[in-house]
């Protein structure tokens, strides 16, 4: 098996995708003859054809109203937003359109072949536009599945489910990581569940769940803490939404304690649904307080991204004074 | 073009500017207000069963607006929206395409619908959003869709379904497309018509949907209906070019704008449309010019925003009497005929009306179909913890808690 890095892994899904089904596009802004400002679909334009693989206007919100169209007429649908910092013009159509389309036609029409890949989060001195992990926006409107996965293999295999997923699917992709993870893929085809989180790392004291990027600050984290003795269970959450309840609650019965960790602010972010949703399932298991290791509540820095991001070390400290509540 | 700014390249040497309505757009008219062709106009090529079945379908919308109109002033339905005035710019451009064509419409085209089959049951269905609705009582009324009928199913938010539709054209071009040349490589069969207002217009979406639709070659008729009001807000509120024909020019769309009242004139400019968009792939703009003669909708008074001298002046050609001029004109219609089948449609419309509001609501489990091909696991917790509260208090939940088992 190869070597590669995520974009790589990207690109073996896409092209899967497109070799799949004569009708299936993929289009956003610089994906072209270029293949994108990271190279996610290199090569794939020449391949499929411009009429497939092309570039749009630069426009975040026609490039989502095309895309629930396009899926509504019941061709596979693979939108890129170049960086998830843009989504934005594109709300509309998303948590008002695709999130929406089978509910509100009683499922007369739906855009389930839709899927949104944007690359989100910091790390690459980005600054407040082009390191941000909107996540939890769009984990507030029913309707979407959101997917982040934390390495190549589980890009190529979470993104081939997303995009055979009858849903309409946001696939976060950790940009820090497109070139920096790097392992062994297969070259054929594959399916990684949507909705089903993944225990990495067995343990006893404490659990630790992140996702996409974030794996790998809180594995840093446990491995750090083993040293002092203390036994991490590290999970990896992959779908925000669904997200698994029952294999997140399991492992906190067993361990008594858990820790979220994301790049996002920590208010209203996704961890405060895990916090209260695991206060209320393992409520009678708990030997300390949920705790939180998230971004500030500022927008993204620059200068002080150091300072800002919840690095191993915060995840850490937190580790240490949990299990000695 | 080819330079990298991409624009033509005349030069001038004095300094001048173009006029913001250089243009000076033309309407189409075909039809005179007493159903004679206009000298030097070419009378489009309509047979007398696609010419009766739009008449019809125009005096069926009249009667059913009137109807539900009165029906929401009873309290019988929560809302409703009339097209008084604009039944020949809707009907007679639905008539101008295959019934294969998707329609992306805005709300106020229920004349397409109808022209298409829609049933006198099904529009009640959904308007009193009882169990027999496609869509299960999920929307406000009048936001119809019909899979069958290939009419997309009705969004609130305005605009959305411009962008949408370029989509939806892109997708029926693609197999026609050669993939070496990226050209077509045989006619498109089937297009989309996306209705919107002037006031939709103004949306980012529309900017999107036609710039996007021109670049990428999208076979999709976009057709604004300027019919002067945004709700209360009038066109010279909206915009200060020179209608909305003028900015397909800009978006390199060809364009044109027709007399929304003649019924004639929006047909052959759609049928045209259509065939420029099958042999192109291109998409194309056509404007229509009416008056909203009624409300925006059931929830506005138009006396507080416009004079009755205005709707006075604004009204005087009624799109129906001025097609129907042309059918006496034919001898393809029997007046009496057709005044008695009116009365028939009004008794009809009062007696499924009369069936439609007592069909039960749908059942609770529809709250949560839908909203994912297959319900996800936290919603159906919440369905199960819902449920037991509902049977623990029946009394408060009338509607569904006899159904529940």
């Amino acid at each position: 098996m190869a070597k590669v890095n995520m974009l790589k892994a990207i690109n073996s899904a896409l092209e899967i995708s497109l070799n799949e089904n004569p009708m299936a596009c993929i289009f956003g802004e610089d994906v072209g003859v270029f293949g994108g400002v990271f190279r996610a679909t290199s090569g794939l334009q020449e391949q499929f054809g411009k009429h497939r693989v092309f570039n749009t206007p630069l426009t975040e919100q026609g490039i989502l109203g095309f895309a629930n169209g396009l899926a509504a007429f019941g061709a596979p649908t693979i939108a890129e937003i170049q960086f998830a910092d843009y989504i934005f013009p594109a709300f509309d159509q998303i948590v008002n359109e695709s999130a929406k389309f089978r509910y509100r036609s009683g499922n007369e029409f739906n855009v389930g072949n839709l899927t949104i890949r944007t690359p989100y989060g910091g790390g690459i001195a980005g600054g407040l536009y082009h390191s941000q992990s909107p996540e939890a926006y769009f984990a507030h409107t029913p309707g979407l599945k959101i997917v982040v996965p934390r390495n190549p293999y589980e890009a190529k295999g979470l993104l081939r489910a997303a995009i055979k997923d009858q849903n309409p699917v946001i696939f976060f992709e950790p940009k820090r990581l497109y070139r920096a993870s790097i392992g062994e893929v297969p070259e054929d085809d594959y399916i990684i569940p949507l909705g089903k989180a993944q225990v990495v790392k067995e343990g006893s004291d404490v659990t630790l769940l992140a996702w996409g990027a974030q794996m790998e600050i809180i594995e840093d984290a446990a491995k750090q803490a083993e040293e002092s003795g203390i036994s991490c269970e590290v999970i990896d959450l992959r779908s925000i939404i669904p997200w698994d309840v029952e294999t997140i609650a399991k492992s906190v019965t067993k361990t008594g304690r858990l820790i979220v960790s994301h790049e996002a602010p920590i208010t209203n972010g996704f961890g405060s649904e895990i916090a209260a949703t695991i206060a209320e399932e393992c409520f009678l298991h708990l030997e300390s307080p949920i705790k939180r290791v998230c971004g500030l509540d500022t927008p993204y820095p620059l200068a002080l991204e150091k300072e800002y991001i919840p690095d191993a070390l915060k995840v850490l400290e937190a580790i240490k004074e949990s299990v000695s509540f | 073009m080819s330079n990298p700014n991409n624009v033509s390249q005349n030069i001038m040497h004095e300094l001048e500017f173009i006029d913001g309505h250089a243009l000076n757009i033309a309407t189409l008219k075909v039809l005179d207000a007493n159903g004679e062709i206009y000298p030097g106009a070419v009378e489009p090529d309509m047979d007398q069963d696609t010419a009766l079945h739009l008449y019809r379908t125009m005096r069926f919308i009249r009667a059913l607006d009137e109807r539900m109109q009165a029906a929401q002033r009873q309290g019988r339905v929560s809302f409703y929206m009339q097209c008084l005035g604009e039944e020949a710019a809707i009907t007679a451009s639905a008539a101008a395409l295959d019934k294969n064509d998707m329609i992306m419409a805005q709300y106020r085209e229920q004349a397409a619908l109808r022209y298409r089959g829609y049933t006198l049951e099904q529009f009640m269905n959904q308007m009193f959003s009882n169990e027999l609705d496609p869509a299960k009582g999920r929307q406000m009324p009048i936001h119809y869709g019909s899979k069958a009928l290939n009419y997309m199913t009705i969004s609130s938010p305005l605009a959305t379904q411009i962008p949408q539709a370029t989509g939806y054209a892109y997708g029926q071009k693609i197999k026609h497309v050669d993939k070496d040349t990226n050209t077509l490589s045989s006619q498109i069969d089937n297009i989309t018509m996306c209705y919107f207002g002037e006031g939709a217009a103004s949306e980012g979406d529309f900017h999107a949907g036609l710039n996007m639709a021109a670049v990428l070659k999208a076979p999709v008729i976009f057709f604004a209906r300027n019919n002067g009001y945004a709700i209360s807000t009038p066109a010279e509120e909206q915009f200060a070019g020179d209608g909305i024909a003028s900015r397909g020019v800009g978006y390199g769309i060809k364009t044109i704008r027709v007399d929304g009242t003649d019924a004639l004139a929006v047909y052959a400019a759609t049928k045209k449309a259509r065939e420029i968009c099958t042999m192109t792939g291109e998409p194309i703009l056509v404007e229509s010019i009416a008056y909203r003669v009624g409300a925006h909708s059931t929830s506005d008074d138009p006396s507080g925003y416009r004079s009755k001298q205005e709707e006075a002046d604004n009204s005087e050609t009624c799109p129906i009497k001025r097609f129907e001029g042309w059918l006496i004109k034919k001898q393809w219609v029997d007046l009496d005929a057709e005044n008695k089948l009116d009365e028939q449609v009004r008794e009809e419309i009062l007696d499924a009306l009369k069936v439609a509001e007592k069909v039960a609501k749908p059942e609770l489990i529809d709250l949560i179909t839908d909203v994912y091909d297959t319900p996800i696991p936290a919603l159906t917790k919440q369905f199960d913890e819902l449920e037991a509260h509902i049977k623990k208090h029946p009394d408060a939940y009338p509607t569904t808690a006899g159904r529940l088992k």
